[in-house]
């Protein structure tokens, strides 16, 4: 229940704020950063919760941005619908990769390595092939209607991208409350100990690569019908795979909140490089590469974990003793 | 399809093209043999390294292969320092925590060398950059010649530390019981830190080979250092031999399928025996451990 | 005689030249404590590795209830109810003691509020009822081992198998974890526990196997295989029985 209630207060206030900020700059910052944290979710769900890491999330993203901008360009299918099938093939990338990976028993440096891996191919097939548009990318029509899942005021894209951010929460909530996660937890923290507690680590693996491949797919297909285009590098690059990890580890792996604060203090750190040094190439993935860095170093569980840590230490260190001994 | 003489010039080719590769994946297997951890620095690292054989070269006039025994050094005391100040430190010997602070520092540097100098790629022009050897049938480019001895003189050398003397021992002994090298006296920080520095020196001295025939960008360390990965997996985690035949095998294996297929689908050629190499295989073909 | 709950026969698994165990076949009855004992590089740890399915034997069957159940994964053999625990113990360390427990209990109870609730009796049962809500990191040596117990215990298995599970206890703790072990068998737990050290096994099993060098060399009751020459043997060298016969003056 209070997990609940602290997801309800967090979204509440967050679909307030466009209410009070009439800022387009503001709002259109306010939505990139939701929408990593989405991707961000995606990751933590499989790479926090379930402790295996992936270098290669932009495969994810990128099929659903794909999915999503093909589907309407040269099928002409609904948006709403595009949308949809951008999250189920997306989910379906995460299930074909995660079957190949972990039946062959890849975890740790090969786990990573091999998801890099794949969303590399899938950068250069679609840097190539005529049906992503090769190098020239995907441009979907400027249409703004809600039919076509377009809105005149970026207000509105704000609360749909909210709106996916909050259903994430809830399943990140959701697995800290069930059996399927805690047993993704124990997989996690020791896969030898969990299967001989009866947990298919196999299987419990693919389905958290499922579910967090849908999550990234989503905030693909949001990218697609918010920037209405779409090409391999954006898609697939490795800044998506860097971003949609980044954001969990600094916030808090394996935390429901973590990648939301992750992405807002990501974004808010990209955003003052840029007042500071100008917009130069490199400046932001500089910033998040030290931070990145920097929280392994101070706040290994992340800047939720270092709150805690403090929180327990000052402000209530008698009653934990006392509860302790 | 292809006449003999195309098809042979294209697997020489391969060969010398290989031989680099083998000298970037030497490093990285290095690495991981001792480490336990994959290094994805090590792309921007060779980066790295590369522009500072392309401005050795542009400053001070140095010829790259003479720069190469001062870059080298640097690039030892370089990957010396980030293990030993950063890495190692920051990761509370957590391996998760490892990968992700080589990946943070593969980041920084690639963006570094991106605001530095932009995206622009750069050449140097060396006298004898296109002079070429004449075989009869087909014509091979001498610096890519040179390139591949030295790669094999550098690996001798490797190997000679390793065999012949105390840090090469005291390095195979942290690889084979960390715990065990650490009772019996060995500074295992300091092991690691060389080793690190000694994978780096490789990538510094790859570069010094490639640049003369090479171009230089903040990101071209990557497409190298994805080669290395698969040559790494193909050649087993950790294997010295195996990095050396794997880089070989790979750089034939590119030459050829550039040759029936194209050169962006070729690229993909190598990805999918990497990826099928990691499922089917961990160990490596040549079964070192997994 | 009724059908063994467990048997292994003639199970061989080798490493390369090494063969690590050679043709071993042994049984566990219902309703007992059966101990496998055997020095040190006896092989016990990889026999124990393949019951548990942890390892693939190069050849042998391993019955459970006259069904074979020679290579199943772990997972499946703690469905069909055989639970282990580990020599070097294996807590979730970044759980607490409760959410340890829990992730056994979720085997038999899919639903949160049920499996917490089982998870705080086996706590109880085993001695961890103050302990529940402590990080799992931060027990004793005997906690963990209790706490690994405990996880066992909350697959509510019929065979349990213990990998060594006394050892690196002072007697006074083995002393404390003893009547939980004879508790559970009278509860209805059949037991495999292997050791290294003889003397707690001795007294807590009805019936006793021993490992050397890849081979059961004997079996019986506990006072029949300290008796036997070989066992001596094996646990002190050859020559070993005849001075110790002769000190004793036989």
């Amino acid at each position: 229940m209070r997990g609940l209630l602290q997801i309800a207060v967090v979204v509440a206030v967050l679909a307030a704020v466009p209410l009070v900020v009439q800022s387009n700059t503001t709002l259109n910052f306010l939505v990139v950063t939701l929408l990593i944290a989405l991707a961000g979710q995606g990751w933590n769900i499989l790479g926090g919760y379930g402790g295996q890491y992936s270098f290669g999330h932009a495969a994810f993203f990128g099929t659903g941005a794909y999915v999503t901008a093909i589907l309407q360009v040269r099928y002409g299918v609904n948006a709403w619908l595009a949308f949809g099938a951008g999250i189920v093939l997306g989910a379906a990338v995460g299930g074909v990769i995660g079957a190949l990976t972990f039946r062959a028993g890849l975890r740790g440096s090969y786990f990573a390595l091999v998801s890099l891996a794949f969303a590399e191919v899938l950068r250069i097939v679609a840097s190539v092939a005529p049906i992503t548009g090769a190098g020239v990318g995907t441009l979907v029509k400027l249409d703004l209607r809600v039919e076509a899942l377009q809105f005149q005021s970026r207000a509105v894209f704000y609360w749909v991208i909210l709106a996916l951010v909050a259903v994430s929460l809830l399943v990140a909530q959701r697995l800290e409350r069930t059996r399927f996660g805690t047993w993704l937890i124990a997989v996690r923290e020791n896969e030898d100990a969990a299967k001989a507690l009866g947990v298919n680590a196999t299987q419990v693996k693919l389905g958290a690569m499922v579910i967090s491949a849908a999550i990234t797919a989503a905030a693909g297909c949001f990218y697609t019908q918010y920037f209405l285009f779409v090409d391999s590098g954006i898609a697939f690059g490795t800044r998506m795979s860097i971003e949609a990890l980044l954001t969990p580890i600094i916030g808090g792996a394996g935390t429901v909140f973590g990648p939301l604060l992750g992405a807002l203090v990501v974004q808010a750190l990209g955003e003052g490089a840029k007042l500071v040094a100008g917009d130069a190439p490199g400046l932001s993935l500089i910033v998040y590469g030290c931070v990145l860095v920097l929280v392994i170093a101070f706040a290994p569980r992340g800047l939720i974990g270092l709150v805690e840590t403090i929180y327990r230490r000052v402000a209530r260190p008698t009653k934990r003793e006392a509860a302790h001994d | 399809m292809f006449s003999p003489v195309i098809l042979i010039t294209a697997i020489l080719n391969g060969l010398l093209t290989g031989a680099v590769y083998a000298l970037v994946a030497l490093g990285l297997t290095l690495i991981y043999g001792v480490l336990h951890i994959i290094n994805f620095a090590h792309g921007a690292l060779l980066s790295a390294a590369l522009f500072a054989a392309f401005f050795a070269f542009h400053l001070l006039g140095l010829d790259p292969y003479l720069a190469a025994l001062l870059i080298a050094p640097i690039f030892f005391g370089f990957g010396y320092a980030l293990q030993r100040l950063i890495i190692g430190p920051v990761s509370h010997g957590d391996d998760r925590n490892m990968l992700l602070v080589t990946l943070g520092l593969s980041v920084v540097i690639e963006n570094v060398l991106l605001y530095a100098f932009r995206a622009d790629t750069r050449t140097i022009d060396l006298p004898y950059a296109f002079q070429t050897i004449d075989l009869g049938f087909t014509f091979l480019p001498i610096p890519r010649l040179i390139g591949f001895c030295l790669v094999f003189a550098v690996a001798l050398v490797l190997w000679a530390i390793m065999r012949r003397t105390d840090v090469g021992k005291a390095i195979r002994a942290v690889a084979k019981e960390k715990l065990g090298a650490q009772l019996a006296g060995i500074d295992v920080a300091h092991i690691y830190a060389i080793t690190f520095g000694l994978g780096t020196a490789c990538v510094a001295i790859a570069a010094c080979l490639l640049i003369p025939t090479y171009y230089v960008n903040p990101t071209v360390g990557d497409a190298f250092v994805l080669i290395a990965f698969t040559i790494v997996v193909l050649g087993g985690m950790g294997s010295v031999p195996g990095a050396l035949v794997g880089g070989l095998l790979i750089g034939v294996v590119e030459s050829l399928s550039g040759l029936f297929l194209g050169e962006s689908l070729g690229q993909i050629g190598i990805f999918l025996i990497f990826i099928a190499v990691l499922l089917v295989r961990p160990t490596g073909l040549f079964g070192a451990r997994a | 005689m009724t059908e063994p709950l467990l048997s292994v026969e003639r199970v061989s698994c080798r490493f390369g030249g090494l063969l690590a165990v050679n043709a071993a076949s042994l049984t566990v009855a219902a309703g007992r404590i059966t101990g496998l004992i055997g020095p040190n590089g006896a092989g016990k740890t990889t026999l124990f590795a393949i019951i548990s399915g942890f390892q693939r034997p190069s050849d042998g069957i391993v019955r459970y209830r006259g069904e074979t159940i020679t290579g199943l994964p772990p997972y499946e053999l703690a469905r069909r109810g055989i639970a282990r625990t580990f020599q070097i113990v294996q807590p979730f360390a970044g759980l607490s003691v409760r959410e340890n427990i829990l992730v056994g209990a979720h085997l038999r109870h899919p639903k949160r509020s049920n499996a917490l609730a089982a998870a705080d009796l086996v706590g109880r049962e085993v001695g961890l009822a103050d302990l529940l809500d402590r990080a799992a990191d931060t027990l004793t040596v005997s906690g963990r081992k209790r706490l690994e117990l405990a996880r066992a215990l909350a697959t509510e298995p019929q065979l349990l198998l213990l990998d060594e599970v006394l050892a690196g206890l002072n007697p006074t703790e083995i002393h404390e974890i003893a009547p939980t072990i004879r508790r559970l068998c009278e509860r209805g737990i059949s037991i495999l526990m292997i050791e290294h050290v003889m003397q707690a096994v001795m007294s807590l099993s009805q019936h006793v196997f021993v490992l050397a060098e890849g081979c059961i060399i004997a079996e019986g009751t506990p006072a029949e295989v300290a008796a036997d020459r070989a066992v001596v043997e094996a646990y002190l060298g050859h020559g070993a029985a005849k001075k110790l016969g002769g000190a004793h003056g036989r």
